[in-house]
Formats: structure tokens, C-alpha cells, sequence
């Protein structure tokens, strides 16, 4: 059936589906908009690490809510992305007990591998670099979240080398 | 003051602390099952003779939230765990979530008997999701056990629990902002009045408590709320987590009675500042929001509510945020500034204007582009915020402001005139 499609709608696979409806059972039957920042975040990681409009228009349609709303909700948190991100997304925190203990380092050390600034993508769709905001792992600064982990007590070096080893997985 | 990790931290570094097995050999859920043969009036009665008090900032009593909730009302009653930990300098709840979750989720199941509710949320902020995790496979465990659920160990209670995780917005971790993201709305901030004991989750009574306070409850049951009061010191009872970061040689999560001296605090559990405690600049206390104290001040002040509040700081969370001598405090306070512009969920004109104009003014300032009349100025902004916004983040942007303004007034002064800071 193929001629060149355009691109896909997206749509939830069956596991993804079962996985909406444990989230839907942890709240009462007609409060299912409660799911919707954990429905959106399922949507990221099955679409590709970010929110097209074309995702949020599936969820609104698939939790029977106006657009509208989840537009909205999607565009309030800063860990729903609205443009496409790196494979690994480098999430650098300087706030001030990272910055005290050398954050602005480590943003350098970053920038300088990857040979990208704050807010950019390598060439290769392989980074994404980022600057956010106090992650709660200050007692353990500098440190930087990549994906869904923390990497803590950071120095360049050390944060050169992690970059490293993905790069080489990758 | 000796008796460190008497009760929040007892068994966080036991190895598997985090699996059911190993958390019941050190006895969690004995004190539920204690909890479960005593009335929800009981239950609040002990926690608020031990003197209690909220942990998550704002220090108000644990067991007098508790009985604010309706009891013959035919409403459902929910128990909200705020775990959204987003205030710079603080990291306390995480540590408690992912090496003793049953402990959280013990608290959960007494508070929620207590107050008569069968439904509880943790509402973990977003970035946190290895703590997830965590959280979510002890909760597993618990209903394998039947530790919840329907029933609970054939008593006749039944409580639900589930794991909610944030999308990162630190306002989330404001009350009535946590409640409507819960509802799968963007986290803004409710007009208080109502409050949540009464129109809180889906409009029903609602209690909502930091981790580390519900963390304090399994062992008021056990021991005793007299004997919990009896730690700490008068009106700021019990043990508290103190999250100190910054320029110390030993940073770190401290669990120490409250009232301990900052300087014991600093010297004896976090190694000592960077370089002799000659070397100290100043102190931000209880996390982000909370003033800045100066060298004098931390010689001789107690980490407690009132010596705090009597300082003109705040305990806050318990974030203590030590600065060097080679900090640029203006530099420090500018980094603040830009965070709550960042926050700010710009419902409040004061608040969304306000954090906008601190942080441009303090931003100029430290880049050597600062005005004459800029301090004052941004002492009228603060002034212009303060008290006439919707949650407490207003205040919090300008509370770190007007607090090294006071302290540091000379080394802002030298930034404008100079086009330079006076440390470097
Ligand atoms: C902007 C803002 C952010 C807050 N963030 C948190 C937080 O991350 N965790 C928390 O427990 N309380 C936070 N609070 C305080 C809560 O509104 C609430 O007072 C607290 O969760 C009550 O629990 P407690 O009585 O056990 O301290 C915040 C308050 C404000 C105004
Ligand atoms: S004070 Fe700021 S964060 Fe709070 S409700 Fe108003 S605009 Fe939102
Ligand atoms: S300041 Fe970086 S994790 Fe808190």
C-alpha cells in the first residue's frame, strides 16, 4: 500500500495502549484528564523524543479532550519538547549550587566536544544540549541529566568522557 | 544534639533498603500496623503532640492540617505527597524516595488513615525519573503484600496509591499548582481561599504534605510523640534534613536535630567551608528564596524556625547554600533572579513583570551595565511584588533580593559604579 505516504499519523502501539490504561486506572473514571501529563509523556517516547502537533492532536483524540487543552499543558512544562531533540539530550543544571561548585565548566567542556552551544543539536541528531534550571541533586554538583539519568559530582573531564562513551554507542 | 539519623535517615544506607524484604526486617510497616488498631483521632492527636511541622517550606503543623479535614463530610478525601523538590539547594526528598521508599509509602498509608482517605498520590517532579522507579516498583511490592489496597492486612482499611510524575515547572511544587497539574491542567497556582483541607483534588478534601514530614510520621507512632518532641528544640521539635551544598569539603544530606548550630552544622557534619571557615562569605539557609545570611549571623545562629525567622531568613526546606569568599554574591543572586523569571506561571502581574524586571536589572548590574539608582530600583520592584500575588513565588523572587541588597548593599553599589565586581 505503500506509495511515498506522507508522513505518518502517529498512533500508539498496542503495549503503548495497554500502558494508557494502567495510567488511566490510577485515577477516578471521570477525572481522566489527570493522565494527560503522563499520557503526553508516553507520546514522546514513542514519537521520536518530542511533541509534533500532529502527537498532541493523536492524545487529545485519544483522551476525548479539546486540542486546545492539550496544547496548553504541553506548553507549560519545559520536559515536553516542541521541536525535535538529539538522541541524548544533555541537560546541563546551573543554578547556583552547580554554579558554585562549577557548572559554567562543565558548560564549556560540553560545548567544546559536542562543538555546539546551549540550545543547539549536533549535525548528526546525535546531541542535544540544554541549560535548565536546579535539577535536585545540588549536594552531589555539578552534574547534568542526559536522558532519564543524573550524572553527579561532575568534572570536565569526567563529563567529557561520559559525552564520549555515548558517542561511541552511538 | 549528638543523636544524628535518628528517624528519617535510620536505614538509608542498609543495602536493599528499597525492597520490601529488607525494609520490614528493619521494621517498616509495624508501625502501620500499630497505626491501623488506633482511631484517625488517636493517630493526629500524636502527631501533633510531637510537634510536627511541615517540611516543605512553609513549617505549618502536620497534625493541625490533618484534623482541618471534614469528618463527616460524604465527599471522597485524598492524601497528596508533594515530591516535586524543585527549590534550588535542595535534593533531601530524593534521597528518602530512592533508598526508603516504603518509608514514604508507611507515612502515606497512617496519614491517609488518619484522615479518612483512600486515595493517595505522589506527585514527583518529572526529572525525577529513577526515583520514579523506584517508587513505583516499592508501591508494586506493597500490593503484592497486600500492605495496600483493598483490605489492608485483613483490618478493614483500604488505600490506594499511585505514582504521578511532573513535566518540570517548579511552581508545581505550590500547593494548589500541584493539584491542578494532578488534574492534567498546567500548574498554575488556585486563590486560596478555599483551601485544600476543604476544596483541594477534584474539588475534594485534600491533604497535602512534603515527603520528609510524611517521612517523620512511622516513627511518632512507634516511639511516641512526646518523644519526638522532645528532639530539636522548642516549637521546632524533631530531626531535620539539611541539604548542604556549595563551597563545603564534605557536601551532602544531614539528618541533625533541629537547633543544632549552623556552625556545627557546617564544621562537624559537611567538613568545614572551602579554605576555613574564615573564608565564608555568607549562608543562604533553607534553599533559594530564603535570604542570605552574613558570617557574623552564622557564627552563632541555630537551624531552627524562629532563630531563623528572627534573623530575617527563613528555614525553609533546609537547603543550606554556603558561598566562599570568592563568590560574587551579586552574581549569585542574579542566577536566582533569572530561575524565578524562568518559573514565574505568569498569572500575577507583580510576579510576571516583577521576576522579569529583577532579573534584567540584576543581570545588568553584574555585567557592569548597572544604572544609578538601580538598587533602589530594584528594592521598588521588590516591594511592588511582595505580598500581592497569587502563591508565595512572588515573594520568593524577591526575598533573596531585598536580603543581600541588605547585607551586601556595598558590593552591589561597587558593581554600579565600577562596571565590575570587587571580588575578582
Ligand atoms: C513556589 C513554591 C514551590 C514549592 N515547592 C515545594 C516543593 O517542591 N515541595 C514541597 O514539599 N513543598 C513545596 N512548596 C510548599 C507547598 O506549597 C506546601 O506548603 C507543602 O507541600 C506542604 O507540605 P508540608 O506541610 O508537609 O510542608 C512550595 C511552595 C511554593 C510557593
Ligand atoms: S505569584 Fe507568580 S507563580 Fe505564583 S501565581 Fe502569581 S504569577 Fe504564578
Ligand atoms: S543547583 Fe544544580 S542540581 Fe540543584
Amino acid at each position: 500500500m505503500s506509495e511515498i505516504a506522507p508522513a505518518a499519523k502517529p498512533a500508539f502501539s498496542q503495549e503503548a495502549l495497554k500502558k494508557v490504561e494502567t495510567i488511566y486506572n490510577r485515577y477516578p473514571a471521570d477525572k481522566r484528564q489527570s493522565a494527560l501529563l503522563p499520557v503526553l509523556d508516553l507520546a514522546q517516547r514513542e514519537f521520536g523524543g518530542w511533541l509534533s502537533r500532529a502527537s498532541m492532536d493523536y492524545v487529545a483524540e485519544l483522551m476525548g479532550l479539546a486540542p486546545i487543552r492539550v496544547y496548553e499543558v504541553a506548553t507549560f512544562y519545559t520536559m515536553y519538547n516542541l521541536k525535535p531533540v538529539g538522541k541524548h539530550h544533555v541537560q546541563v543544571c546551573t543554578n547556583i549550587s552547580c554554579w558554585l561548585c562549577g557548572s559554567d565548566g562543565i558548560g564549556e567542556a560540553v560545548k567544546q566536544r559536542l562543538e555546539i552551544e546551549y540550545g543547539q543539536t549536533t549535525e548528526d541528531g546525535n546531541f542535544t544540549l540544554s541549560e535548565v534550571e536546579c535539577l535536585g541533586a545540588c549536594v552531589n554538583a555539578p552534574m547534568f541529566q542526559i536522558n532519564d539519568d543524573y550524572y553527579e559530582n561532575l568534572t570536565p573531564e569526567t563529563a567529557v568522557k561520559i559525552i564520549d562513551e555515548l558517542a561511541n554507542k552511538a | 544534639m549528638s543523636e544524628a539519623n535518628l528517624v528519617l535517615f535510620k536505614n538509608i544506607h542498609i543495602q536493599g533498603q528499597n525492597t520490601l524484604a529488607v525494609a520490614q526486617q528493619q521494621g517498616a510497616y509495624k508501625r502501620m500496623e500499630k497505626a491501623l488498631g488506633m482511631s484517625g483521632e488517636e493517630i493526629i492527636q500524636e502527631v501533633k503532640s510531637a510537634g510536627l511541622r511541615g517540611r516543605g517550606g512553609a513549617g505549618f503543623p502536620a497534625g493541625l492540617k490533618w484534623s482541618f479535614i471534614p469528618k463527616d463530610d460524604p465527599r471522597p478525601k485524598y492524601l497528596v505527597c508533594n515530591a516535586d523538590e524543585g527549590e534550588p539547594g535542595t535534593c533531601k526528598d530524593r534521597d528518602l524516595m530512592r533508598f526508603d521508599p516504603h518509608l514514604l509509602i508507611e507515612g502515606m498509608i497512617i496519614a491517609g488513615y488518619a484522615v479518612n482517605s483512600k486515595q493517595g498520590y505522589i506527585y514527583i517532579r518529572g526529572e525525577f525519573y529513577r526515583e520514579a522507579e523506584v517508587l513505583e516498583a516499592a508501591v508494586a511490592e506493597a500490593y503484592a503484600a497486600n500492605l495496600l489496597g483493598k483490605n489492608i492486612l485483613g483490618k478493614g482499611v483500604d488505600f490506594d496509591l499511585a505514582v504521578h510524575r511532573g513535566a518540570g515547572a517548579y511552581v508545581c511544587g505550590e500547593e494548589s499548582a500541584l493539584l491542578n497539574s494532578l488534574e492534567g491542567e498546567k500548574g498554575q497556582p488556585r486563590l486560596k481561599p478555599p483551601f485544600p483541607a476543604n476544596v483541594g483534588l477534584y474539588g475534594c478534601p485534600t491533604v497535602i504534605n512534603n515527603v520528609e514530614t510524611l517521612c517523620a510520621v512511622p516513627a511518632i507512632l512507634e516511639k511516641g510523640g512526646a518523644w519526638y518532641s522532645k528532639l530539636g528544640v522548642e516549637k521546632s521539635s524533631g530531626t531535620k534534613l539539611f541539604s548542604v551544598s556549595g563551597h563545603v569539603n564534605k557536601p551532602g544530606n544531614y539528618e541533625v536535630e533541629l537547633g543544632i548550630p549552623l556552625k556545627s552544622l557546617i564544621n562537624d557534619y559537611a567538613g568545614g567551608v572551602r579554605g576555613g571557615w574564615e573564608n565564608l562569605k555568607g549562608v543562604i539557609p533553607g534553599g533559594s528564596s530564603t535570604p542570605v545570611l552574613i558570617p557574623e549571623q552564622c557564627e552563632t545562629i541555630l537551624m531552627s524556625y524562629e532563630a531563623l525567622a528572627g534573623a530575617g531568613s527563613m528555614l525553609g526546606a533546609g537547603s543550606v547554600i554556603v558561598m566562599d569568599k570568592s563568590t560574587c554574591i551579586v552574581k549569585a543572586i542574579a542566577r536566582l533572579s533569572k530561575f524565578y523569571r524562568h518559573e514565574s506561571c505568569g498569572q500575577c502581574t507583580p510576579c510576571r513583570e516583577g521576576t522579569g524586571w529583577l532579573a534584567q536589572i540584576m543581570d545588568r548590574i553584574e555585567t557592569g551595565q548597572g544604572r544609578e539608582g538601580d538598587i533602589d530600583l530594584l528594592l521598588s520592584v521588590c516591594s511592588n511584588i511582595q505580598g500581592k500575588t497569587i502563591c508565595a513565588l512572588g515573594d520568593a523572587a524577591a526575598m533573596p533580593v531585598v536580603g543581600a541588597i541588605r547585607h551586601f548593599r556595598d558590593e552591589f553599589e561597587y558593581h554600579v559604579k565600577h562596571g565590575r565586581c570587587m571580588v575578582d
